[in-house]
């Protein structure tokens, strides 16, 4: 029989205590791994957001507003910049440092999904993590520079509206769905999940996105009449305001993702800064803006909740010392039995840390698959609030951390009773209870 | 194969004065010799069995079993030669209600190996299957033990569920488990009925024999004492007691 054994009989013996401290000890842990997975889905899931492209050309203002705006479609836009901003950036001044530019129209949505303007090198040219092109689901395709009025959506956005190939759509204007509606988009693709804020948005063709503007102005004229999705009207306006190379215009973008070309290091490195001296914007890289912001605020927050969690273990882990060092009255007797039977003060002491070890880790086990449940629980809260998708079986390698520190923490709330049945008279013990 | 010399053990009371208990000139048991100590309740009976045992220390005086003195080892060489070569029977069985009844003949055994928090460590990480593996001869000894004792059929109750009887051939079970040079029973037949109490001592002289141990069993009751070939009132060797 092992000193394991001999311990584990003990924790039975007293198994009401026994249990009560483990659930304690397993809440603490829950906690600590709920903090630690959430904290790291999140932070993995918004850095992997921010590949695909190296830079954000937008208004100025706010870098991270820029970037959470135009990666994560969160807050409102920025503002805006001219529409011919991107076409000099594409075609003209800065084509030879630029390998792809998309422009990024917002400011509409449909059933709470964002809903954006961009031309279809958003899904030919741009990958959502390095080496990974966007994919359709079957029967579907990238809209058609020439449809204006042709729609892509995300997976999630499209598994929540229920919207199929084929399907129409009016965009709102605005973000909060209350606006006015806006004409029809017609879904020729859905595109394969992600994990990235893509999945939770619609994509119209930027010409159809213009197109709606000068439709409305001129609906809003005595006598006009009401535009349908390839009408006359519709499509007059659209060849109007359709044209990405049409000449310098009022028409206006939220921003431009660009990919740099990366033959010449050092061209690379100042296109940026001449991008800001030569067109009124900022330039911002966006994996650069959500690292400071993980090292600032998020991970301050990440430390006052861990820390907050480790001290819940350590209650925890003091609640087992209370349970131990309680029992240790009645167990005066069976301690002197086994020093009686052989066992040296070492060994009893040895059999307490164990059952001391065997109740933290116990418990931390407990409290892990509660951690990854509790994970999985809000799993739904999380994608729908920020559309970060998190799994209960996202395993962080910091969690491994949690066995060394449990034994260590179990070694040492054990000590003061594994002291106490050291310290263990064997013959005054066996005389004194009968 | 048990020799006490100049032996003597005295407490101290609460004024501070020396309270003397034992003081023997000399002691001796031969190998597989079977030796009952009488003397009425308080005379020093389970004081010098614990002695013996190495359980308590002789104020004075040498304790040699089998050649070696355990008055000069140190406590954790006393508990290891304890638990390798000498067996104890309780006046109130002292079985562990938690542990059932092979569970508590192995205890001994798995003390006589040694533990330490290394060794559990070892345990569980070298050989995780053996440290809660049912099939080693510390078990199957814990069996035949239980066997030989006639508890073969409730070697998994624990005590509670145990005949007063039954509970004491579990002790002597669990006293001969690591086959001991000397058993020590400390007034085995106390709490246990008139029917029990003959089939205790039958059993104690039957296993001592079988085992070839020496046993020094201490009672202050006649009709046990007169079952042994060689008797040993505690007066007659405890200077103490003559004295009074």
């Amino acid at each position: 029989m092992s000193l394991w054994k001999i311990a584990w009989r003990s924790i039975q013996q007293r198994s009401l205590a026994s249990t009560l401290t483990a659930v304690s000890m397993a809440l603490g842990v829950a906690l600590v791994v709920a903090v630690l997975v959430i904290h790291g889905v999140i932070d993995k899931s918004f850095r992997r957001s921010a590949q695909g492209y190296d830079l954000i050309i937008g208004p100025k203002g706010s870098r991270l507003d820029l970037v959470l705006n135009t990666v994560y479609h969160m807050g409102r836009p920025v503002g805006t910049i001219p529409y011919r901003y991107y076409t000099e950036l594409a075609d003209q001044r800065f084509a030879a440092d630029v390998e792809t530019a998309v422009p990024i129209c917002m400011g509409d949505s449909f059933s709470g999904f964002r809903v954006i303007g961009t031309n279809p090198d958003m899904f030919d040219k741009l990958e959502y993590l390095d080496g990974q092109k966007y994919t359709f689901q079957p029967g579907g395709r990238n809209f058609d520079w020439n449809a204006p009025f042709e729609a892509v959506v995300g997976a999630t956005a499209a598994r929540k509206t229920g919207m199929r190939v084929g399907d129409t759509f009016r965009p709102v204007h605005g973000e909060t769905g209350e606006g006015e509606e806006h004409q029809p988009f017609t879904i020729v693709g859905i595109l394969e999940p992600t994990g990235t804020p893509i999945d939770r948005a619609f994509f119209v063709n930027i010409k159809g996105f213009y197109t709606l503007h000068t439709v409305e102005a001129a609906e809003e004229k005595p006598g006009s009449g009401a535009a349908s999705p390839g009408s006359a009207s519709q499509n007059e306006a659209a060849a109007a305001a359709g044209s990405p190379h049409q000449a310098d215009d009022d028409r206006k973008i939220s921003a431009v993702l660009v990919v740099t070309q990366k033959n010449d290091y050092q061209r690379a490195m100042a296109f940026p800064r001449r991008v800001v001296e030569e067109l009124d914007v900022q330039a911002v890289a966006p994996a650069e803006e959500i690292d400071r912001l993980f090292r600032g605020l998020v991970g301050d927050i990440q430390v006052v909740l861990l820390i907050l969690a480790v001290l819940i273990v350590v209650v925890a882990g003091i609640g087992i010392m209370v349970s131990i060092y309680n029992s240790m009255n009645d167990r005066r007797r069976e301690i002197a039995i086994m020093r009686a039977l052989g066992a040296r003060r070492s060994t009893v002491m040895a059999v307490i840390l164990v059952e001391s070890i065997l109740l933290a880790l116990g418990g931390g086990a407990i409290g892990v698959l509660l951690g990854h449940g509790l994970t999985g629980a809000l799993a739904p809260i999380i994608a729908e609030r920020t559309g970060v998708v998190v799994s209960p079986l996202h395993f962080q390698t910091n969690e491994l951390i949690l066995i060394p520190g449990l034994i260590v923490l179990a070694s040492a709330v054990g000590y003061l009773p594994a002291v106490i049945a050291y310290r263990t008279d064997v013959a005054q013990s066996l005389i004194a209870s009968p | 194969m048990l020799q006490l010399k100049e032996v003597k053990k005295s407490f101290k009371q609460p004024d501070g004065s020396e309270l003397p208990i034992l003081d023997i000139e000399e002691f001796n048991v031969g190998a597989g010799e079977q030796v009952v100590v009488v003397g009425p309740s308080g005379c020093g009976k389970t004081t010098l069995l614990h002695i013996i045992a190495g359980i308590g220390r002789p104020t004075s005086g040498k304790v040699k079993i089998d050649g070696w003195d355990i008055t000069l080892m140190d406590e954790a060489e006393c508990d290891q030669f304890r638990a390798q070569h000498i067996g104890y029977v309780f006046q109130t069985f002292n079985l562990l209600p938690g542990f059932t009844a092979l569970e508590n003949v192995l205890l001994g055994m798995t003390f006589a190996r040694g533990g330490s928090l290394l060794r559990a460590a070892m345990d569980f990480l070298v050989r995780p299957a053996l440290a809660f593996s049912k099939h080693n001869p510390e078990w199957d000894r814990a069996r035949h033990l239980l066997e030989r004792v006639g508890l073969g059929h409730r070697m998994n109750h624990k005590p509670p569920m145990l005949s007063v009887g039954e509970q004491q051939r579990v002790a002597l079970a669990r006293a001969l488990a690591n086959r001991p040079r000397l058993l020590l029973a400390d007034e085995p037949t106390a709490n246990v009925d008139t029917g029990n109490q003959q089939a205790i001592v039958d059993l104690l002289q039957e296993t001592c024999r079988e085992e070839k141990v020496a046993l020094v069993l201490v009672t202050h009751a006649p009709e046990v004492a007169r079952q042994f070939p060689r008797i040993v009132p505690l007066e007659e060797i405890n200077r103490v007691l003559a004295l009074r």
